[in-house]
């Protein structure tokens, strides 16, 4: 029987805490007011509610068929969590965290983000609630998203962009954690994915299980049984655990965790602890496979979509790679552009660069499998912020 | 006796408090590291606090994450900076030096191999900032095999349970953080200090240092008065930053002389 994280966060040898001591009583305080608050009936019903009449749930399972004709294999199915409030699954796990901070009495929230999406979710969790809010974003970061940027502006929220190390999303957290250890009595870090230290790993896997538990009643209606393979992006991993928890005890059901292989993973210059087979290590309060030199820095990591471009990936994923659940694959930066392309011209959907990378596994392998096999994509967000990316790639000037 | 244990004694007997200031190993190059460490002790140092540069330094202000990425500049590793240290032992066998930092370079080495080497090359003491004494059971039990004292911090948030937790694992010294931040920053709260120290010693037998906040002659005296050693950071580390490369122990030896002056009137 699969159950994890233990008491203390640990994911078998993974997860756990690793905070200065300065943060350990909030992170405690965290855990018992999580602890209490998941288990409450208001609290469930206030979630629900949130995600049915803001967010817009449930979202629809969407069968690609034009897709699927043009490659001849599988049937490809997408989990429409891009027609989410905000454009991409971060939403709710920042409903379920903005609504901890208000149990907690808590009146401002920072966050960090990459591609933005959590940033503009946390944004506007934090409009719709009427809490202050600070998002750091790494500078460079700030720069390939300018969009979500603005959005983030235009819902009230205060962006730092951060200038330290490689000025992506992995230093957006570092100053993001630096931020909560000075103004801990006031301030909830609402933190984007299923990583960090406990309970983050386990909170924000529970308020992404939506995804999974949506699709595992929706697919018996739509084709009378459950995929063949589940497919979705991993960065810090919170859309892809959400998707997979919820299938990891049914039978026959193969899960497929996609990583950001940026140029190849023979060239290092690429966001994949786990199929790049890094060495295990500690960072932002977890343990997990992360990528670092042999002292042990921690080395810049590189993909097309900022979303993936961390070093690091949630404890949960670490453990289902060891055990077997579920298998971790890359796709390259050219790679997901194709994919990318592809369902922007088969099936009028333009994808987040984040979900290309799943939608280009999921490409390569329907070929290779019969006609009457079923792929269903984790779509964890929509496109729009990545215009000048594409555009970028494409030569073209906006 | 631990040389940390028999510097605080002999504090103790003196009546004198301890100085414990901080610097980056490698920062601002390599070649700086071992004269500036016999600097310190020469300006008047009880103990030395030296930073293992890291590439994600979560828990320190700009000024100390300057000083790692400086540091890391020079490819600075944990090999390298107990090499440092087994250097200046050549010339020191008294003065105790404590290792601080992050935990990733040591997961990387592995603690086996780290706490053989420490004792090898002549450290005495690890602080990882990171690894709180939850996760800290296996991997402080081969610090504890190779006679290597394991300092944890304090912080004004922590709980009484944690408190009495840390009393348990804790050797050499404790070491309270003055204040909720990262280093570097702010004002520290004198009163909140003086209320607080009564209360830790209530668990904490060993010698409790004071740090974050520091930042003058005035209150390294303010705040000797009130526990057992001042801890300065990134104030020595701004003060490497500001000086010529030749210039470094120099002026960073003025200025521990100061605090050391300074504290002796406690």
């Amino acid at each position: 029987m699969y159950n994890y994280p233990d008491s203390k966060g640990h994911f078998g040898p993974y997860g756990g805490i690793y905070m200065a001591e300065t943060l350990m009583p909030a992170v405690e305080e965290l855990r018992r007011q999580y602890e209490h608050f998941r288990g409450d009936p208001e609290f469930k019903s206030e979630f629900e509610y949130e995600l049915k009449h803001y967010v817009g749930r449930p979202s629809p399972i969407y069968h690609a068929k034009r897709l699927s004709e043009h490659f001849g294999g599988a049937q490809i199915y997408l989990k429409r969590e891009d027609l989410n409030h905000t454009g991409a699954h971060k939403i709710n796990n920042a409903i379920g965290q903005a609504l901890l901070a208000k149990r907690m009495g808590k009146k401002r929230v920072i966050a960090e983000t990459g591609a933005g999406m959590h940033g503009v979710a946390t944004a506007t969790v934090a409009a719709r609630f009427g809490m202050e809010c600070v998002v750091y974003m790494g500078a460079e970061d700030v720069q390939r998203q300018a969009p979500n940027v603005f959005r983030m502006k235009l819902l009230g929220a205060t962006v730092i962009p951060v200038e330290s190390g490689s000025r992506t999303l992995k230093d957006a957290c570092n100053e993001a954690i630096r931020d909560w250890v000075t103004n801990v009595e006031t301030t909830f870090y609402i933190f984007g994915t299923a990583a960090g230290p406990h309970p983050y790993p386990m909170m924000v896997r529970d308020f992404q299980c939506v995804i999974g538990n949506e699709a595992r009643v929706q697919m018996p209606e739509l084709i009378g049984r459950q995929p063949d393979v589940v497919l979705a992006c991993v960065g810090g991993g919170s859309n892809a655990i959400g998707m997979f928890h919820p299938y990891i005890d049914v039978p026959n059901v193969k899960l497929i965790g996609v990583e950001a292989g940026g140029h190849g993973i023979e060239s290092g210059s690429h966001a994949a602890p786990l199929t790049g087979n890094a060495k295990v290590g500690v960072l932002h309060g977890n343990k997990v496979y992360l990528m670092q030199d042999e002292n042990g820095q921690i080395i810049e990591t590189h993909s097309i979509s900022a979303g993936l471009d961390y070093p690091g990936v949630g404890p949960e994923h670490c453990l289902l790679k060891d055990i077997h659940r579920a298998e971790y694959v890359a796709i390259n930066d050219d790679e997901a552009i194709a994919a990318f392309d592809a369902l922007c011209r088969y099936e009028g959907i333009i994808p987040a660069l984040e979900s290309s990378h799943a939608l280009a596994h999921a490409m390569k392998i329907a070929p290779t499998m019969g006609k009457d096999k079923v792929l269903l994509v984790n779509l964890s967000g929509r496109g729009d912020k990545d215009m000048n990316t594409v555009a970028k790639i494409k030569g073209i000037t906006l | 006796m631990s040389r940390i244990q028999a510097a605080f004694e002999k504090l103790k007997v003196q009546q004198r408090k301890a100085l414990i200031p901080f610097v980056t190993a490698g920062d601002p190059n390599p070649q700086v590291t071992v004269p500036l460490m016999h600097g310190l002790v020469e300006a008047g140092a009880d103990v030395i606090e030296l930073g293992v540069p890291f590439s994600d330094p979560m828990a320190d202000g700009p000024t100390i994450q300057r000083a790692s990425e400086r540091a890391l500049k020079h490819n600075v590793s944990l090999r390298d900076v107990l090499g440092m240290v087994a250097e200046f032992r050549k010339q020191n066998a008294t003065t105790p030096v404590v290792l601080m930092g992050y935990g990733n370079p040591i997961e990387a080495m592995g603690w086996e191999t780290f706490a053989k080497r420490c004792a090898e090359v002549g450290v005495d003491g690890v602080l990882t900032v990171d690894f709180p004494p939850e996760e800290s059971h296996e991997a402080f039990a081969h610090l504890e095999a190779h006679g290597l004292d394991p300092i944890f911090l304090l912080a004004p948030t922590t709980s009484d349970e944690r408190i009495a937790e840390v009393a348990k694992l804790a050797r050499g010294y404790v070491y309270y953080v003055s204040l909720k931040g990262v280093t570097g920053a702010g004002h520290l709260d004198l009163g909140a200090i003086a209320e607080k120290l009564p209360h830790l010693r209530k668990y904490i037998s060993l010698p409790i240092g004071v740090g974050f906040g520091i930042r003058d002659a005035q209150t390294a005296l303010a705040v000797a008065r009130l526990c057992d050693g001042v801890v300065v950071g990134s104030r020595i580390v701004q003060e490497v930053e500001n000086s010529n490369e030749q210039d470094v122990v120099a002026n960073v030896g003025k200025l521990v002389k100061e605090l050391r002056v300074a504290i002796d009137q406690a």
